[in-house]
């Protein structure tokens, strides 16, 4: 084999995760970006629209347009897609429990450019059961769950060749801590478990095809020359899951193709400019080795861990790709790694590893039994990954070493960071409503919906004549929870080790509990739809290891839930964690709903500088960021705000 | 807190609960917990009073699908009309003394609903499934909730600390674990009022497991309904559960639930050793049995402490 290719490769597909505010400064944004070399759409939608409540909803409040664009109808597709030919198009959506929806509004919009469905190319994610283990945005239990994940392979698979029904994740589990191992196992069992869902919906014949169309969406960290070895040990076992236990035999069909959105768990608040360099090295893990180059690559923004990145911010990021794809040398060569002894050893120790952990996954009834032993083991994971990163033996630059630094010219006058509009959340609401005004009468398309739902039929076919009917998302929805019924994941706390914790902490909780006659409870509490659930979950974890009573009852809580367990539960303190941003909205609802009962609140999460004032004068009694990375710090500080508010006194 | 002004406090709370004051329980059960109000504890167990409510002890397992049970006959007992309240109780972390309470999460209610009420409690030291309040908790709470349930961690032990506390013990068993089926033949564990089968929507497992616990009652000469159910949606069978215990319920035997609370108090005070001069626990429930019907929890616990030190 020569060294050199015959022709230079063709780059990967570079996108950008993108969308928020309205379905028309999305388009613009998206029209921009394509015009300075994007070559695929990335779609960002907000958490209504992610999780099937309309903007007008109770749960909608404080969500709506911020993280991403809210699409609450054919009509919202039609002006996010215009005047871009979705023909020639290749568009990512991230979109999960409502997959089948937007999907279909999707279709509808290309049906209305004069498009037909067997010409659409792209992908939805759609992998469910990573959704009940990190990323939140889930709508129903898992069994109607997997089934409308498979109703849309079954259907793409026949009429849209070129759709990529199902992206498997990997990226959400390492954003919730976990190791390689359990990245490559965890998904797996889910590719598996989807597989075996459509095995039911399909003739047999077909599933070497439906094979074919299952893609990954991966993650890949720091360390980035074992992340190159772990993408290459899942094209191993990857084609070894289709050869053996699927008997697929087509070489095409057997590769494992996927696309990366690079690691933004490590991305940190202080000294933000080193992530790029971050990034950039992340960028090689998942490009350097041709036999296991990514087909399509997102990457964060330098100001990750501070708030939605600008569209230069964004721009600053597609430019290293473009960097990297046009400037360097990378794509000149075959595999650089096919021989490296380094390379086969890290291979091995993974695949090894994995298959392990395969079959523990296995022996719990595969992936969807299995959600909650998974769950917990990523749990555990991250629970380990903090206290390394707390103790020193994981270095962070900028934040547990090197910390001395000048000040930043980055932050300017905003801070650094896309604030959207709060008047979008109004407008939102008015126009879905407008909308159903005018679409006409739609009670036929939902009873339709509720009918196939109960049956055993496909849903694709009631879910397009619903999206063409003028539907909304939360209608749609809300068809389906009549009928799937509605559904809490598990928070995985409950099983984390609880290893010996600072002494001079437990003594503190347990002097503090002794004067108080009771032992601290303290509620942890998610408001809102934000599913962001690390830092709640670890805040619970330590607080229980710091010898606390905690209440955690996980994500996606109304103000007026977490405020009524509050009361009932006597919790002695309250502490909320917001990262979507929605902090503005949501802590002074949670504030307002104890309804002067007197229990101090703290708050944690991704808020601005900016807002901490405001916050504070709501009545929150301290503001926690991502550089408060000493948990043990923040446990002394709240056991101390106890005791303060209960007239108990400073240890002697 | 002096002690006057907890015991005052408590028999305010007490008197408010035995007046059907449902937005008293958050604070009965704060001053219930404070280990140094014991005083004020007893001010209000007193003057609450023994309630009409039903005390339901629900335990099975962990991961049996207790709370998601729960959850779903709240739904039932909420439509038709009765007042609940919960009490979920975790185990504590012998390490750091701490508790992760999560039951609550599983179990859906409306937050404005005034006629429902979870608190979870942590079990500190106490082992056999129980916090130290749980059961002062639920008899406060009777007279203010027309259900009172306990939700408990554990097979083969705790269900006799449930049982000293609650008037009707469900124990709930997953199919296709033979656990609580072996406990039971092996006489481990007591037979509880009813046994619930649940995740009936698995389908086959769930009916081999009430064929095999009706043949083990059938041996052992006991008849406890078995109902098979299906907690999540669309949920099966719960309403007929919620009939089993309600007849349950109206059999109950309060003269023995107090003797046995009784009994459970003084061997948590005074341990084996205190057991031991009763003349071993057959004796001291015999000797129990004997005394006036009409005794309340505190009068029998003072008489079994005077047994204990005749001299003292
Ligand atoms: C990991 C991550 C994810 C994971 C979450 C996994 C999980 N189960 O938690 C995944 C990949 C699923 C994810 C998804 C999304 N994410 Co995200 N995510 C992050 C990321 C990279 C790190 C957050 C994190 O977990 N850090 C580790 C934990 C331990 O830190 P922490 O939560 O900050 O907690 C610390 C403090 O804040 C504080 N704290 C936090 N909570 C509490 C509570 C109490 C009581 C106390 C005392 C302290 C405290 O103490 C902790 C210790 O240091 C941040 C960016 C960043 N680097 O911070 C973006 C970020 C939060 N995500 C963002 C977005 C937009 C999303 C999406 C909504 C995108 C979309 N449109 O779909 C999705 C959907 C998520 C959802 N359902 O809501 C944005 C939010 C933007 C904003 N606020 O304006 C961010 C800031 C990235 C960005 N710049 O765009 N994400
Ligand atoms: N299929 C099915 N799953 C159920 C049913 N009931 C509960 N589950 C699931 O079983 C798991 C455990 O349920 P919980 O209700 O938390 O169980 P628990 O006994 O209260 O658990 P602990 O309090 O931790 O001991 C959850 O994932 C539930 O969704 C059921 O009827 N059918
Ligand atoms: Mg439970």
């Amino acid at each position: 084999m020569s060294h050199r290719l015959p022709e230079r490769d063709r780059p990967w597909m570079m996108r950008t995760y993108a969308g928020h505010s309205t379905a028309a400064s999305s388009n613009e944004l998206y029209r921009r970006n394509l015009a300075k070399g994007q070559t695929g759409l990335s779609v960002a939608f907000d958490l209504p629209t992610q999780t099937g409540y309309d903007p007008d909803h109770e749960l909608a409040r404080g969500e709506v347009g911020k993280v991403g664009v809210p699409v609450a109808h054919r009509g919202d597709m039609a002006v996010l897609m215009d005047g871009i030919p979705l023909g020639e198009m290749n568009t990512s959506m991230t979109i999960n429990a409502t997959a089948a929806w937007l999907f279909a509004l999707y279709v509808v919009a290309a049906e209305e450019q004069g498009v037909p469905e067997d010409q659409l190319s792209g992908t939805t994610q759609n992998d469910i059961i990573k959704e009940y283990l990190s990323r939140g945005t889930y709508a129903f239990p898992p069994g109607p769950s997997m089934r409308l994940v498979a109703d849309m392979v079954a259907y793409t698979v026949e009429h849209v060749p070129r759709w990529n029904p199902v992206n498997i994740c990997s990226y959400h589990l390492q954003e919730a801590g976990a190791t390689p191992v359990q990245e490559i196992a965890f998904s797996m069992a889910t590719a598996c478990a989807v597989l075996d869902a459509v095995a039911e919906r399909v003739p047999a014949e077909r599933m070497p095809a439906v094979f074919g169309r299952i893609s990954f969406f991966v993650n890949a960290g720091v360390r980035f020359v074992s992340e190159h070895a772990k993408l290459r040990a899942m094209t191993v076992l990857w084609e070894q899951l289709g050869r053996e236990r699927y008997g697929v035999t087509d070489e095409k069909a057997l590769r494992f193709r996927y696309g990366v959105q690079v690691n933004s768990l490590g991305l940190t608040e202080a000294q933000p400019e080193n992530n790029v360099q971050r990034i950039v090295l992340e960028a090689l893990a998942v490009t350097l080795g041709r036999n296991a180059r990514a087909r399509a690559v997102q990457l964060p923004a330098w100001n990750e861990a501070l708030g939605l990145p600008r569209p230069w911010d964004q721009q600053w990021a597609l430019r290293i790709q473009q960097v990297l794809a046009y400037e360097t040398d990378l794509l000149e060569y075959p595999d650089l790694f096919e021989g490296s002894k380094v390379m086969d050893g890290l291979v091995e120790e993974l695949l090894t590893g994995a298959r392990e952990e395969l079959v523990r996954v296995e022996d719990r009834g595969g992936a969807v039994e299995a959600v909650p032993y998974m769950k917990a083991a990523l749990v555990e994971s991250h629970r380990e990954r903090i206290a390394r990163i707390e103790s020193g033996e994981q270095v962070l630059v900028g934040v547990n070493r090197f910390t001395e630094t000048e000040p930043s010219p980055m932050l300017g006058e905003d801070g650094g960071i896309l604030v959207v509009d709060p008047g979008v959340e109004a407008q939102a609401r008015e126009a879905v409503r407008a909308w159903r005004e005018q679409r006409g009468d739609v009670s036929a398309a939902l009873d339709e919906l509720r009918r196939v739902a109960a049956s055993d039929e496909n849903i694709m076919a009631a879910t397009l004549a619903a999206a063409r009917a003028g539907v909304t998302t939360g209608e749609w929805a809300g068809a389906l929870r009549d009928v799937f019924g509605s559904y809490r994941a598990p928070t995985g706390v409950g099983e984390a080790a609880s290893p010996a914790a600072d002494e001079a902490l437990r003594d503190e909780v347990a002097r503090v509990s002794e004067a108080l006659g009771r032992t601290v409870k303290i509620l942890v509490g998610k408001p809102g739809l934000d599913g962001h659930s690390n830092g709640a979950e670890q805040i619970a974890v330590r607080a229980r290891d710091a010898g606390f009573d905690v209440v955690y009852e996980g994500i996606r809580l109304t103000p007026a839930q977490i405020a009524r367990s509050a009361v009932d539960e006597g919790v002695h303190v309250i502490g909320l964690s917001i990262l979507s941003g929605s902090h503005r909205e949501l802590i002074p609802d949670v504030i307002a709903a104890l309804d002067g009962a007197d229990i101090p609140v703290v708050v944690g999460g991704i808020i601005p500088e900016a807002d901490v004032p405001a916050l504070k004068a709501a009545g929150v009694a301290a503001v926690y960021t991502p550089k408060h990375f000493e948990l043990d710090r923040i446990m002394h500080e709240i056991v101390a705000l106890v005791a303060a508010r209960n007239g108990v006194g400073a240890a002697a | 807190m002096g002690d006057g002004e907890a015991r005052g406090r408590g028999a305010e709370l007490g008197a408010r609960l035995a007046a059907g004051d449902r937005s008293a329980a958050p604070a009965a059960l704060n001053l219930l917990e404070t280990r140094t109000a014991r005083e004020g504890a007893a001010a209000l167990v007193s003057a609450a009073g023994e309630g009409a409510g039903h005390v339901i002890g629900i335990t099975g397992p962990p991961g049996v699908g207790k709370s998601t049970l729960l959850s779903a006959l709240l739904h039932e007992w909420r439509s038709r009309g009765l007042a609940v309240a919960v009490l979920a109780v975790d185990p504590s972390s012998k390490r750091s003394g701490g508790a992760l309470l999560g039951d609550r999460a599983r179990i859906e209610h409306d937050p404005a609903d005034r006629d429902v009420f979870i608190r979870s409690m942590a079990a500190g030291e106490r082992l056999g499934g129980l916090a130290p309040a749980t059961r002062a908790a639920a008899q406060a709470l009777a007279n203010a909730f027309d259900v009172v349930v306990i939700e408990t961690v554990g097979v083969g032990q705790s269900e006799t600390d449930v049982a000293e506390a609650a008037d009707t013990v469900a124990v709930v068993v997953q199919p296709a674990s033979g656990d609580a089926l072996q406990f039971l033949k092996a006489g481990i564990m007591e037979v509880p009022d009813v046994l619930v089968v649940t995740k009936a929507d698995l389908g086959a497992p769930a009916r081999r497991a009430e064929e095999d616990l009706r043949a083990a009652l059938g041996a052992l000469g006991a008849d406890a309904p078995v109902l098979t159910v299906s907690a999540i949606a669309p949920t099966q069978g719960i309403a007929a559960l919620a009939d089993a215990l309600a007849t349950h319920g109206e059999n109950r035997d309060r003269v023995r639930v107090r003797r046995l609370g009784a009994l459970a108090d003084f061997v948590h005070e005074h341990g084996e050793r205190g057991l031991r001069a009763l003349g071993g626990r057959r004796a001291a429930v015999r000797w129990l049995a004997e005394q006036d019907e009409s005794l309340d929890e505190p009068t029998l616990y003072g008489l079994l402490e005077r047994r204990n030190q005749p001299n003292g």
